[in-house]
């Protein structure tokens, strides 16, 4: 996996609540596009117009933040379905940490498989660091430091976050976790011995 | 080791009892006793096996039924697409090579993967079950430890049989009361997420209880999980108790003879302790419900059927009006509907399709509505048939379909047209989730069926005999 290092670049704010990855990704992209071209559909039915055109309104659309590297969203990012696809066309757009006040549970999962950082950081505290990077985007410069656990705001403020230490490990290292787990195909093994004697009728 | 006497959940014993290794910091490795595949599991999954040179360690655990992109058209052979008759070549040949049993088009067994996995005795209580779609948490009505993951772990899991999982906190959701006539579990758990919101139970492991989840069925407690994830909670669950074991008794996987007898016992021990506590309590008294129906795109956007459309308190509600095309104040009730689905892991099984049948009975579909019924598996689809439900639909002018996942999520094109406005049985009414600018209310296979005979959305209670 790809390693996760300090990250200094342009922020944008996508207000938008509940957004689910039916939105970040249409299903029949999933099924019918490779990974590395999903990049291209992320957010399609807001982020084109009906003439395929960009939509200005959408935020990473606007002047200034389409070399963006960090999404700041709101409550519930990520909602819904649990297709991968979406953490990989979020990546696709170069995105490679997310902000909202909370995620839908398999999305925050998905993130950290695909070395993109998700941080939850409180609503108040999303909503004043969004209302900067509105304001001018040759001020929406934000620094997320992972070693520190600190989100730097235009303003300076820094802003602490928690992330589980076995996560920041393999983010920052690049971590394979199928490779870790493999190394404890002992216990596995033991596991399911003791198990089949216990729930025999667990083993069809 | 000293036996622990704290009260646990039923919950914290399933996750307890299938721990292979704590990794410290609150991870722990999971075994995974159920792992179900659909077609993108494995034309996404596979390739990553392959390039790294792995090998699926339990195909014996691991169970494939094609249900997203299969087409449900009466006669499908398969995918109705180059593409998709592709995938599912790919899912048949990559299974038969790795010896994971899979349940083909037309085979007893095949329908959707949270349908069929109940249905064939699969998914029992006290065990893990895990698939990559998020309405795993079905499978949770069983008193099963059931949730959706990526397709990272999908594979992680064909190579391991493990998974690693950070505990979530717990909530329980005690539902009391009696449904009224007319009131089902998909409008108990609607008017749930209302109330909590899309966002209340992320973080969460949910078990619901209290007299009116104790008084459901078995399908209609499935009804209930299944809409967990629309809550936030990846995992849902009912604890097991007589309903379930004369459910499972007798299915084609299930435990027989001095195994069941076993496994009875074990189950039984299963139920959340007395004085086990819960990170967080929310209640929701059912009796004076409403029919209910989403009016946004959101399932947290959810009036009875007697309500007027609210105010937007914020500018994504404001955005879900203007895509649904509805105005502030109005009544729901009387809102024109252009296609009507009945289907999906939500509500296609057989408890839904006589509700929807009893409405349906003798009626007919309003003219200007093209209205389908998507029977859950092929059992499901065999034993309607066997009762003459088919006849029902098809005399009032409904499509009798093949089983898959069809219009919920519209991978296989099967879709409703642009601005079309439908009434859907399923779980999502996300902007573009049943076609580009399509828009979904969600509701009862009751009030689907009622929404197909009178052209709009109607309170089925006036049409219940």
């Amino acid at each position: 996996m790809e390693k996760f290092e300090a990250l200094t670049a342009t922020a944008c704010y996508y207000p938008r609540a509940n957004v689910d990855t039916d939105l970040i990704i249409r299903v029949e992209r999933c099924a019918r596009v490779e990974k590395e071209g999903l990049g291209r559909y992320a957010f399609e039915m807001v982020r084109f117009l009906p003439d395929g055109s960009d939509n200005p309104d959408f935020p990473l659309n606007r002047p200034g933040y389409r070399d963006a590297k960090i999404l700041v969203g709101n409550i519930n990012f990520g909602c819904g379905s649990s297709r991968e696809m979406a953490v990989w066309a979020i990546a696709g757009l170069g995105i490679r940490c997310v902000i909202a006040p909370s995620f839908g549970d398999i999305f925050f999962g998905n993130c950290f498989q695909n070395g993109l950082l998700p941080i939850v950081l409180p609503l108040p505290a999303v909503e004043n660091l969004g209302a900067q990077l509105a304001a001018d985007p040759a001020k929406a410069t934000v620094t997320v430091d992972l070693a520190r656990q600190k989100v730097v705001t235009p303003s300076g403020e820094e802003l602490a976050f928690e992330i589980e230490p076995l996560r920041k490990r393999a983010l920052l290292e690049g971590l394979d976790e199928i490779g870790l787990t493999r190394l404890r195909e002992a216990e596995i093994a033991e596991f399911q011995r003791k198990d089949r004697v216990k729930r025999p009728w667990v083993y069809v | 080791m000293a036996e622990t006497l704290s009260a646990r959940t039923l919950f914290e014993k399933i996750w307890d009892e299938h721990v292979v290794a704590d990794l410290g910091g609150g991870a722990h490795l999971l075994h995974v006793d159920r792992h179900y595949l659909h077609e993108l599991c494995v034309s996404r999954g596979f390739p990553t096996m392959h390039k790294r040179g792995l090998e699926v360690r339990n195909p014996d655990l691991t169970f494939a039924a094609p249900d997203h992109i299969v087409s449900t058209a009466p006669g499908r052979t398969g995918g109705a697409f180059p593409w998709s008759i592709k995938v599912m070549d790919t899912m048949r040949i990559e299974t038969e090579k790795a010896g994971i049993r899979m349940f083909d088009i037309g085979e007893e067994g095949q329908g959707i993967l949270h349908v069929i996995g109940p249905e064939l005795g699969l998914t029992l209580p006290g065990t893990t079950v895990v698939c990559g779609d998020s309405h795993t948490c079905t499978n949770g009505a069983l008193g099963a430890l059931a949730f959706g993951i990526g397709i990272s772990e999908v594979v992680h899991i064909l190579a391991t049989q493990t998974i690693v999982q950070r505990r979530p906190k717990t909530m329980r959701a005690m539902l009391e009361g009696t449904l009224s006539r007319g009131v089902y579990s998909k409008d108990l758990i609607l008017a749930l997420i209302g109330k909590v919101g899309a966002a209340g139970g992320a973080g969460y492991a949910i078990e619901y209880a209290g007299s009116a989840v104790r008084a459901l069925e078995i399908e209609a407690r499935m009804t209930l999980c299944n809409l967990s994830i629309e809550l936030g909670a990846k995992i849902g669950m009912v604890a097991p108790d007589e309903k379930t074991y004369a459910y499972v008794k007798g299915r084609r996987f299930s435990p027989k003879d001095a195994q069941l007898d076993a496994a009875l016992a074990h189950w039984k021990t299963l139920p959340t302790d007395e004085g086990a506590t819960f990170d967080r309590e929310v209640s929701l008294e059912v009796s004076a419900l409403a029919p209910q129906v989403t009016w946004g795109t959101s399932p947290e956007d959810v009036i009875g059927i007697d309500g007027r459309i609210p105010e937007p308190g914020h500018a994504s509600k404001t955005d879900a009006l203007a895509y649904m095309g509805l105005t502030a104040g109005d009544r729901i009730a009387g809102t024109k509907v252009d296609r009507v689905f009945i289907g999906s892991c939500t509500n296609s099984r057989m408890s839904d399709l006589r509700i929807a049948a009893d409405v349906a009975r003798g009626r007919k579909v309003a003219k200007h509505v093209e209205a389908w019924v998507v029977p859950g598996s092929v059992g499901v689809k065999n034993e309607a048939e066997a009762e003459g439900l088919h006849e029902v639909f098809l005399a009032a002018g409904f499509q009798w379909r093949e089983p898959g996942c069809s219009m919920c999520v519209g991978v296989n094109e099967e879709l409703a047209a642009p601005k079309a406005r439908c009434v859907s049985t399923s779980n999502r009414n996300f902007v573009g989730r049943q076609g580009p600018e399509v828009r979904t209310h969600l509701a009862s296979p009751a009030m689907a069926a009622a929404a197909a005979i009178a052209g709009e959305i109607t309170d089925v209670r006036q049409l219940l005999r």
